[in-house]
């Protein structure tokens, strides 16, 4: 499995990944909409402009079970294959690895014989994950200098705590927890790195007690879902510091760090403040020279006002949309924040050039709880913009509009439609759906995280500025 | 004594670790960048270095240690063996070594990490052949007497790892001065393998030999 040469998709710098030829292929996720009614699938998009079926699903593989409900996913090898420190340059970005988020079961996909028709190579059973770190419900996948990182929303049970576990980026065996000392951590949902200051940070959503039946109101009222981050030693594996973010801010979910590995600094999402239903994204960055690290409020998008009719039975008493972040994506030159607001159906574009002071520069409305913006080639929408993907040069960035299934049921009644779409951004900032990217799914499938063919602007980390 | 090749072997193999940007002079160079500072690409070299030629010296200790027990013969066979074994050992696992050294560690983390590195890849080991090859000359027998096989252990060790900081630093320089680390894309091509070939070929000349 090894090569002469390192994989042509690793990049020393995120300078030079956003000089990376663009993608032609994407990988979407796509899950059951009933639940216990068919596999999910992996879905392959036809992403290359002038192609004869751009814009379309072109492959699909579906899963060997049912009840999977797949959510994110990532690559066994990225850029980080070339860290100074723990080399490893000549693998293959070449498999991906995606995890069923209710079922605990881990699929790997090998994309390398036909790319547009992924082969399942391999299938770790929830058991195995469990007697190996005694965690469940894997999340957030990323490779990393160890091997592949991977989250978990709870332990075996389906209580805290959550945590990290490695997956060797080779084998693909479960190698255990990745924690050495937790400290006060019970709650998990996404991790990533500062890898130039030797810093891992996690985020905080509930255990999977608190999720899966649907979002408790009685427990989100009283603020009972995440509301911390958490910064660990990456090198020894212990928790060095919880930052509170205040029990009103519930659920701190995508975690974006610079990717210029001396910048010390990233942005989290935040899906709801119980003050005022609004979301905000809070930035993270170094306090002082003992390697402290402090947050502060950067964003905050309001609720919408709305009418109880408009509106479903969880919202109707609030009298308002809040707009929901559920997930952010980072410009490898670290120049341009996305914004997802899955309730307003909005997503919002930053320039967080001075990430203390971001200035909006784009706006795109799709769908929405209340709005139901339309794309171009479409009708009114449901859903709103979710999962959010950026290519590597910062071009293009795609959209797909489910969050979690019992958890779209809440805020869509109707159930969601899943579509994709793709925004052609402006070099200078500013967005536009492109008319000729609008893919709707198969109702029987809902669409969630996009990967996109050789990297992607949340798939790779990088050692060198 | 006389002869050339020991030391040509000793400055070649030198020049090899100092080349491959997993064995130090590409950390140096990260280090350098994070930090901002050039004079910390070369600063970084010298605990890289020392790591380097302390791993070379204990390998060879120890088996000078146990050369004094064996018969010139066997010591042969068991190096052919060791090294065909380190080998076939490197190739399936040489990239997987980790430590607990990262983007903030200090001198003493880089002279740790450059000599787990060194020994993980049987740097020492590669020299036994010119290492035995000087035991030979002075009868196979590493004693209080033979002094001068000390000091011709010690001058190869000194000479190897010059040649390894001079290629190394001579690589970061040009890497953070003029190249730029795109070159990595293509230019870091798989030394692991030749490395692992390397050390296979020299045990069997080893086994052939004695």
């Amino acid at each position: 499995m090894t090569t002469w040469t390192p994989d042509p998709t690793f990049y020393p710098s995120p300078r030079l990944a956003m000089q990376a030829p663009a993608e032609t292929l994407a990988y979407v996720a796509l899950l059951d909409a009933a639940g216990a009614n068919r596999p999910d699938a992996l879905g392959v998009v036809d992403v290359q402009p002038g192609s004869s079926r751009y814009g379309q699903l072109i492959g699909q593989v579906d899963l060997p079970n049912v009840g999977d409900e797949l959510h994110h996913f990532g690559w066994n090898a990225c850029s980080s294959c070339l860290c100074p420190y723990a080399p490893h340059p000549h693998m293959e970005r070449r498999y991906l690895i995606v995890p069923g988020l209710r079922s605990s079961r881990i699929h790997v996909f090998d994309v390398k014989p036909d790319p547009r028709q992924p082969r399942l190579v391999k299938v770790i059973q929830p058991e195995v994950l469990a007697a190996r770190t005694d965690y469940s419900r894997p999340h957030t996948i990323h490779c990393g200098p160890e091997g592949i990182y991977a989250t978990a929303l709870g332990n075996a049970e389906g209580k805290g705590p959550g945590g990290i576990f490695l997956m060797d980026h080779e084998t693909f065996e479960i190698r255990g927890r990745w924690e050495v000392n937790r400290g006060p951590q019970q709650f998990a949902y996404d991790a990533w790195w500062h890898l130039g200051y030797d810093t891992m940070v996690s985020s905080e959503w509930g255990t999977p007690d608190m999720i899966e039946e649907g979002l408790v109101p009685e427990l989100l009222l009283q603020g009972k879902y995440g509301h911390y981050l958490h910064f660990w030693d990456l090198q020894r594996r212990r928790h060095r510091q919880a930052v509170d973010l205040g029990a009103q801010q519930q659920m701190v979910l995508e975690l974006r760090p610079a990717h210029d590995p001396t910048r010390a600094y990233g942005f989290a999402g935040v899906v709801l403040s119980l003050e005022d239903l609004s979301a905000s994204v809070w930035l993270w960055h170094r306090a002082n020279g003992n390697g402290d690290w402090a947050v502060r409020k950067v964003i905050e998008i309001p609720a919408e006002p709305a009418t109880e009719e408009q509106l479903p039975p969880l919202l109707k008493a609030f009298k308002a949309v809040p707009p929901l972040v559920t997930d952010i994506d980072l410009s490898l030159d670290d120049r341009f924040l996305y914004v997802s607001c899955w309730g307003t159906g909005e997503l919002r574009q930053y320039d967080v050039s001075d990430p203390f002071q971001p200035v909006q520069t784009g706006s795109c409305r799709l769908g929405g709880i209340v709005a139901r913006a339309a794309h171009p080639a479409s009708g009114p929408l449901n859903g709103g913009p979710q999962m959010v993907e950026l290519s590597r040069d910062g071009r293009r960035v795609y959209l797909t509009n489910s969050l979690y299934r019992v958890w779209d049921e809440q805020f869509y009644p109707e159930g969601i439609a899943g579509w994709m779409v793709k925004l052609d951004v402006a070099p200078e900032g500013g967005m536009q759906p492109d008319p000729n990217f609008f893919l709707p799914f198969d109702p029987a499938l809902r669409p969630h995280q996009v990967r996109l063919e050789g990297g992607d602007a949340s798939s790779d980390s990088f050692c060198y500025p | 004594m006389g002869e050339l090749w020991p030391w040509i072997a000793m400055l070649g193999l030198g020049a090899f670790h100092g080349i491959n940007p997993a064995m130090g002079w590409l950390f140096a160079v990260a280090l350098g960048l994070h930090r901002g500072q050039r004079q910390v690409v070369l600063l970084s070299l010298i605990p890289l270095a020392l790591g380097h030629a302390l791993a070379i010296g204990a390998t060879l200790a120890v088996v000078a240690l146990v050369g004094r027990m064996l018969d010139p013969g066997i010591l042969g066979v068991g190096a052919g063996v060791l090294l065909i074994g380190w080998g076939g050992y490197h190739a399936v696992r040489g990239h997987r070594y980790r430590l607990q050294v990262g983007m903030q560690t200090g001198m003493a983390g880089l002279l740790l990490w450059s000599f787990v590195m060194a020994l993980a890849h049987g740097a020492g080991l590669m020299l036994l052949p010119v290492f035995m090859a000087w035991l030979d000359s002075q009868q196979g027998h590493l004693s209080a007497a033979s002094f001068p096989t000390l000091l011709l252990a010690v001058a190869g060790v000194a000479v190897h790892t010059l040649a390894m900081f001079t290629v190394a630093g001579v690589s970061a320089v040009a890497a953070y001065e003029w190249v730029g680390l795109a070159v990595l894309r293509h230019g870091w091509v798989n030394l692991d393998w030749l490395w692992s070939a390397a050390l296979i070929g020299v045990g069997v000349v080893l086994l052939v030999t004695f």
